[in-house]
């Protein structure tokens, strides 16, 4: 063994070097020139950073479209899911408890039409999106808090969804943070 | 719905158009002909000039181990020093505090050995200097190291007699600078113009539309998500993992990522027939892996899509699937998806929470990581599957009545008590871990640890077993996902998984690669009409029962009492 131990020190340390040094250098030299310089793609609203286009952040409000619940209260500086198992009785009476509440904020829906994703937490807890069906639901909500036809309403969610890759590869997906904005500046 | 599907199927797709030209260049390389990568080959020779290495010297099978296993310590000491002190180092923006030393230790095997359990949240529990200079480095040079035993095994199988297989230096350092670092930076500059961070500024500080002030954790992670994936490795730069929006994006970079983790293996296959210039007998183990692979995949992705009953009964509409745990840019298909490729090669990486999963879901991650060989990580999932050839050729060798052979040489006790002890290795690890967890959860509740037995759990019944056979089935294999539910940031997770990874790495790296040295030193023995063909589909069909019959019949009683069970009970 000890044959190779000064080789397996100095290889490792010139390793380092390449690998954890100049690879991730070179990286960060080069993502200057993409959207976000590297350092993340932040959101602005009437010239004021609002938050970064890919983190969700709460949204409480009747007249703003909400985000998917997070098990790490919309907090960046960390991440993550429930972890709860499908059949948790705990868990069972939160998603309950989540659906009485949209049904009490969302008098007009008919609870059969309650998508699955708006009461159940999300994997990072930071989900930036929402499906199409899961705005539309929200829609009459944010009309009546805000005045605004439905239709007009609808439209914008549409000019928002952003296609599957190419049309066909997987889903379709709302950004909640930029659709929220076009919302604010609809006036 | 329709386009979730076809998302994967062109995910896997793409897959193999880049893995068939990838396994020829694999091939070249350590055939030591042309390739456009010879550029690296000064920057070679100056590492081995100043490393006093000569990458000429031939090595029989134990000089290969011999080295492997002396700079895998020299990494594991430097590892769990830099994590007890990464507080005192630089690079640390966040000010994050140094490892406690269960947890270095933890971490450093882990990241070692090809697994990334990550007992911490990348986010709070190290720094950009141990991210870059420790883990992302540990990715490569494990992988690395995965690659380099499965080449011997390859020089080994191919040659008539010999004892010389090559120098391991040589082909360990080709594997970095020739495969795995310029395809890494290719993936990297994906991820970085779709948005993944890369710069090395700290927690950005915003204040939201509705007044919040919100800090975004941040940092250098394209690169790191690239090696993640491309070596098998799964451990992420977030808490979250590939769930997490800012490693992986859109839709795009979580083809590319899937893309990434499962491409080596499967090149390796490849690879394999075209270097022992026997094709048919890849395609065979190809046609075995994949088989395998869907049938862990089609009920987990049916079960996922499906959703949750429980959900079900409530009166809401589940058309997304079981959406706990996900994100809706993936949605659940390709949630399934991916759960079954990070746990059949031992990624472990996640894009949705396994812990959420659906009971079935659940049951083929945990059969996925017990049989840890179809495609498999970064070179051992192949050596895993040699040792299940080998198993199968001895049984046929009985059945016949003839003194079993394999690729022209002799297959006699020595090798097959190495096999058989590498086959009992897995099933005494994860049973007996989650044995020992279970008794001290029920006899010792209130011991105080950092997080006490009695709150382990996160969540009751079957499903709380689960989580604990899960994790030593992670450890185990490599894999480092979990039922991320579990209480495992505390000494005796932390001392308990670090033994079963470092037992579960090494031996059944050391076992393949002593079977396929000790029989390549044999006299040759030509082939003749009586040698059992290992090429044909009946022997990868025997080679299929051996391992289902192996695996179920160690599993079966464990797997029946967490995932089987809760799936009744739901």
């Amino acid at each position: 063994m000890k044959k190779y131990l000064w080789p397996s020190i100095k290889l490792t340390l010139l390793l380092v070097v390449l690998l954890g040094g100049i690879y991730p250098l070179f990286l960060a030299g080069i993502a200057k020139m993409a959207p976000g310089k590297g350092d993340g793609i932040t959101v602005m609203h009437n010239g004021k950073v609002v938050g970064y286009e890919n983190i969700a952040q709460k949204f409480t409000a009747d007249k703003y479209f909400q985000p998917r619940p997070s098990a790490v209260d919309y907090n960046a500086a960390s991440s993550g899911g429930s972890n709860k198992s499908a059949g948790n009785p705990d868990y069972l009476k939160t998603v309950a408890e989540r659906i009485d509440t949209f049904m009490v904020h969302n008098p007009d829906v008919k609870k059969s039409d309650i998508p699955a994703e708006l009461v159940t937490a999300s994997a990072s807890g930071l989900d930036p999106h929402l499906t199409p069906a899961a705005a539309y639901v929200q829609i009459s909500r944010v009309a009546k808090a805000r005045g605004i036809a439905a239709d007009r309403l609808k439209q914008l969610i549409d000019a928002n969804t952003k296609a599957p890759v190419l049309g066909i590869f997987g889903l379709s997906t709302v950004n909640v943070l930029k659709l929220n904005i076009a919302l604010d500046d609809l006036k | 719905m329709t386009t979730e599907i076809l998302g994967v199927i062109a995910t896997y797709g793409i897959t193999l158009l880049l893995a068939w030209p990838l396994s020829k260049y694999i091939v070249k390389i350590f055939k030591g002909e042309r390739t456009w990568s010879d550029f690296m080959a000064p920057l070679e020779r100056l590492f081995f000039k100043i490393a006093g290495i000569n990458p000429k010297e031939e090595m029989n099978w134990k000089q290969h181990m011999k080295a492997l296993l002396t700079i895998n310590m020299v990494w594991f000491v430097y590892a769990f020093f830099a994590l007890m002190f990464q507080d005192k180092l630089p690079l640390n923006p966040d000010g994050n505090p140094g490892q406690s030393a269960d947890l270095a230790f933890n971490t450093a095997i882990s990241f070692v050995v090809n697994c990334n359990l990550q007992h911490y949240a990348g986010e709070s529990g190290v720094t950009y200097f141990t991210q870059l200079f420790v883990l992302a480095f540990l990715q490569f040079v494990s992988a690395a190291t995965g690659i380099a035993a499965l080449i011997v095994v390859f020089k080994a199988m191919k040659e008539k007699t010999t004892t010389q297989l090559g120098n391991f230096w040589d082909i360990f350092l080709k594997t970095i600078t020739r495969i795995l670092l310029p395809i890494s930076i290719v993936i990297a500059l994906i991820f970085i113009f779709n948005g993944m961070p890369a710069s090395y500024a700290g927690k950005d500080t915003v204040i939201t539309m509705q007044g919040d002030t919100v800090n975004v954790s941040r940092g250098p992670a394209a690169g790191f998500v690239a090696i993640k994936h491309l070596g098998t490795n799964g451990g992420g730069w977030f808490g979250a993992n590939s769930a997490h929006p800012l490693e992986n994006p859109n839709y795009v970079t979580w083809m590319t990522e899937m893309v990434a983790q499962v491409v080596i293996p499967i090149a390796m296959v490849f690879a394999l027939g075209m270097f022992i210039q026997r094709k048919k007998f890849a395609y065979v183990i190809f046609g075995i892996m994949t088989i395998g692979m869907i049938c862990l995949l089609i009920p987990s992705m049916q079960q996922e899509m499906g959703g949750n009953p429980a959900i079900a009964h409530m009166g809401i509409q589940q058309a997304t699937g079981a959406m706990e745990g996900k994100e809706v840019r993936f949605g659940a298909a390709a949630t399934g998806y991916w759960s079954t490729v990070t746990t059949i090669i031992s990624t472990g990486s996640i894009c949705g929470f396994h812990d959420s999963t659906m009971p079935l879901t659940g049951l083929m991650q945990l059969l996925a990581m017990m049989l840890n060989c179809f495609y498999g990580g970064c070179g051992v999932g192949i050596l895993n599957y040699y040792i299940f050839i080998i198993i199968a050729v001895f049984i046929s060798g009985l059945m016949v009545g003839r003194t079993p052979e394999f690729m022209g040489h002799k297959l006699e006790a020595r090798e097959v008590k190495i096999a058989a002890i590498i086959t009992l290795l897995s099933p005494f690890l994860i049973l007996a871990g989650t044995a020992l967890s279970s008794w001290v959860l029920v006899h010792h509740p209130d011991v105080n640890w950092a997080v006490k037995p009695s709150t382990w759990l996160n969540n009751p019944g079957y499903h709380g077993f689960s989580e604990m056979l899960y994790e030593y089935t992670s450890s185990n294999a490599n894999n480092g996902s979990g039922f991320e539910g579990l209480g495992d940031g505390n000494v005796f997770w932390n001392v308990s998984t670090g033994f079963v990874l470092i037992l579960g790495r090494f031996l059944p790296i050391i076992g393949p690669v002593a079977i396929a040295g000790l029989m390549a030193a044999k006299k040759h023995i030509p082939e003749s009409a009586g040698t059992l063909k290992t090429d044909s589909l009946t022997f990868g069909a025997m080679t299929f029962a051996v391992i289902i019959i192996l695996t179920a019949l160690s599993y079966f009683p464990a797997l029946a009492l967490g995932p089987i069970a809760e799936y009744f009970s739901l």
